[in-house]
């Protein structure tokens, strides 16, 4: 009856060392997100909010069309009419980094377990292990060697939320069609390059998915995070919860999903050719080829005026 | 040590894959067979041996599950061999370093794929001069170059088109003008056009035989198709179960099959394509020369109991042909000159005609159809018995049914020789 496992102990005491030894490499790692936070933060909230609503709204038309410009600039305004808006770019500073640096490892180490089977199978398990764990479990360490604020939050969503990168990154690439990439080989070409040349252009929509997973998994990471004083909207949120503050509560939650649903089009539309942007380009693409035929055929027939 | 003339050898290829693979080859060196090695070992491929010659098409035959892709693969390196060497103008793939085997690659050996395996990212041109970009070869040079192999494939007017943009027959051209474009001796082709409409297959490879005929490229060809295998192929290795079974040209696969296998296989292909004049006619048996004269030739064609003869010169070059009649009547006129009566209709064929364009010839010569050789000399005749035993697939059956002429009487004929001044023509009937 009383065989326990001292887990937690260990883990914790695990921690405690970590803490004891690694400090100077932890503060480093504080300074460092701290950093990062104030400076995407500072790009949001230095000009007026109505600005970056206009902003937002032309790259949603060259992301996607006009009707999305138009949603996100209703969504904006109303983030603004209820008085969210320095938490909104606060959270957003928060998804942005955190997520950053969470594709920064995802995408590599995908590219890793794709092109070996042992880092595969090792990564697998972590990964699950990484994403069942209840996601407040991570906050207590993070807040144990990295102290109250950004810099726990910027950990704990960076580590919740790498999974699917790994997983979709990984994915894409081994579903690359085998014989291009034989192809590839068989011309001669080095590893590197069938991977730059071959692999990940062909890789990149599953890659993409990924990374939008990554920054939706990020943004549901945010409210959490305001329990170790993050601030942005989870700070409201937490702050309605424990005064039970039904209004408050309700128009921090309803600025969270405008934020997600407005970074998930955005980073859905990557590389699926929509909007004014991928527009353009195609007709800029299609007119460079044109003239790159124009020539070829030009050249043809004065070459077969000569021979004749 | 290596012959000039060879330009690929593979000499006793393993390719087990799965655990104990280097156990698994002693095994099979030993005679054990290859489902008796145990789970979770396969054999691809036992025991392959060949010599492919510079220029010509080398045909690797078999069904699925044969191991043809696995050992077209182990040809430039995609699968490291178990077992066995590979070299390629005397140079060593299943021996060298990884850096060297990409640069054989880049410039020895280059593969057309049965899936095209194009770029779906990049133009045709910039998919055509792929090779040469792997090459290092500077961007302008490299379209300049791409873009005349583009022209040679047929492709002209669609170098900026993406691959997508094209139909099955155009994206294999693109295949085929990437390697090509690489500017390699060797050639490989994995199953390369059987991805591809009967009509459009048939195309490929006529495009493949003339543009082999034009740059002298060493094909190795796999294919499943044993039509297709034989209408291309110069020579042709039959696999099954990992071994190659037999090597041959066309003729001898289908005139020898090694085993009961190969005879099953090539009992479905159309003979008529395959084989050639050359390879059923049979000796000529009434020839005259041109100087021998009237009753000579009377003569021969009553000893050989036929109703005409052809005519040949002194090096056996075919003059025409005479009718039994024509000459009988010579001879009673007791004339000495055979010309007269030479008709040079003869129709006779070159020799390596295929079976499939003699039946027409055949029908309209008046003897059995006469085969020349490349300087027009009589080598042989095909009575239509026969071409009817070849297309059957026994043509040794021809000699039991030796045609049966329907010449003059010979007492008749006897009469004329003995008193060379004849009696009067009998009833006579055209012979065939």
């Amino acid at each position: 009856m009383e065989f326990r496992l001292p887990v937690g102990e260990w883990i914790d005491g695990f921690f405690d060392w970590l803490e004891a030894t690694f400090s100077w490499f932890f503060e480093g790692m504080r300074e460092i997100f701290i950093a990062m936070f104030d400076a995407v933060d500072w790009i949001f909230a230095t000009p007026p909010a109505l600005v970056v609503v206009v902003l937002v709204a032309v790259g949603a038309l060259l992301a996607r069309g006009w009707r999305f410009a138009v949603g996100s600039a209703v969504g904006l305004l109303f983030i603004i009419g209820v008085d969210q808006w320095d938490n909104a770019v606060d959270s957003l500073a928060l998804v942005l980094v955190a997520a950053f640096l969470a594709v920064l490892i995802s995408v590599p180490l995908g590219i890793w377990a794709a092109r070996n089977d042992t880092v595969s199978k090792i990564l697998k398990p972590v990964m699950d292990f990484l994403q069942t764990l209840p996601a407040f479990v991570y906050l207590i360490p993070a807040l144990a060697l990295l102290r109250v604020g950004v810099a726990p939050a910027v950990i704990a969503t960076l580590i919740f939320a790498m999974a699917p990168g790994v997983r979709l990154t990984e994915l894409g690439i081994r579903g690359v069609d085998k014989e291009v990439v034989e192809a590839g080989q068989a011309f001669g070409a080095h590893p590197r390059r069938i991977l730059r040349q071959i692999q990940i252009p062909l890789a990149m929509p599953s890659i993409m998915a990924g990374i939008n997973q990554i920054i939706m998994l990020s943004l549901s990471m945010v409210v959490i995070a305001g329990l170790v004083g993050a601030g942005g909207l989870g700070g409201d949120v937490m702050q309605a919860i424990s005064a039970l503050n039904g209004r408050l509560g309700w128009e921090a939650g309803l600025s969270v999903v405008v934020l997600a649903v407005l970074l998930d089009r955005f980073t859905a539309s990557f590389g699926k050719g929509m909007g004014l942007y991928s527009t353009w380009r195609k007709a800029s693409i299609a007119k460079k080829e044109a003239a790159e035929q124009a020539r070829f055929d030009a050249e043809d027939s004065t070459e077969a005026t000569v021979g004749a | 040590m290596n012959d000039d003339t060879i330009a690929l050898r593979a000499e006793g290829l393993y390719k087990v894959f799965g655990r104990h693979s280097d156990d698994a080859v002693l095994k099979l060196h030993r005679g054990t067979p290859r489902d008796q090695l145990g789970a979770g070992t396969t054999a691809a491929v036992i025991d392959a041996s060949f010599e492919v010659r510079r220029g010509e098409i080398f045909v690797v035959m078999g069904l699925s599950g044969s191991g043809k892709s696995t050992l077209i693969r182990m040809l430039n390196g995609l699968h490291p061999a178990t077992a066995g060497t590979v070299t390629i103008g005397g140079d060593s793939i299943t021996d060298t370093s990884p850096k060297k085997l990409r640069e054989l690659r880049r410039q020895r050996v280059s593969m057309v794929f049965q899936h095209f395996a194009l770029l779906p990212h990049r133009t045709v041109i910039d998919n055509v001069a792929y090779g040469l970009e792997i090459q290092g070869m500077p961007r302008d040079e490299r379209i300049a170059r791409a873009r005349k192999v583009t022209e040679i494939v047929g492709l002209k007017g669609w170098e900026e088109k993406h691959p997508s943009e094209l139909s099955g027959g155009m994206q294999q051209r693109v295949g085929l003008a990437r390697a090509l474009a690489a500017d390699t001796d060797v050639l490989l082709m994995d199953e390369a056009f059987s991805a591809l409409d009967p009509l459009i297959r048939r195309g490929m490879q006529d495009q493949l035989l003339e543009l082999q005929s034009e740059l002298g490229k060493t094909i190795i060809f796999i294919t499943h198709d044993l039509n297709e295998a034989m209408y291309i192929g110069d020579r042709i290795a039959v696999m099954r179960d990992g071994r190659i079974v037999q090597i041959g040209t066309p003729e001898d696969i289908l005139t020898n099959p090694a085993n009961d296998y190969v005879e099953q296989f090539v009992q479905d292909v159309d003979r008529t394509k395959v084989l050639t004049a050359e390879s059923v006619m049979r000796p000529p048996r009434a020839v005259v020369h041109l100087g021998a004269g009237p009753r000579a030739a009377l003569t021969t064609m009553r000893d050989e109991q036929l109703a005409g003869a052809y005519v040949v010169n002194k090096d056996r070059t075919i003059v025409g042909w005479v009718r039994d009649r024509d000459v009988f009547d010579l001879v009673r006129k007791g004339e000495k000159d055979l010309s007269s009566v030479i008709q040079d209709d003869h129709g006779a064929v070159p020799a390596d005609t295929a079976l499939a364009d003699l039946f027409i010839p055949s029908l309209e010569a008046a003897l059995p159809l006469g085969v020349l050789d490349h300087r027009g000399r009589l080598v042989g005749v095909i009575p239509r018995v026969t071409l009817l035993a070849a297309l059957g697939g026994e043509p040794e059956a021809a000699v039991q049914a030796a045609p049966r002429p329907d010449p003059m009487p010979t007492d008749e004929v006897d009469q004329v020789l003995e008193a060379a001044v004849g009696a009067g023509a009998g009833d006579t009937k055209e012979a065939i």
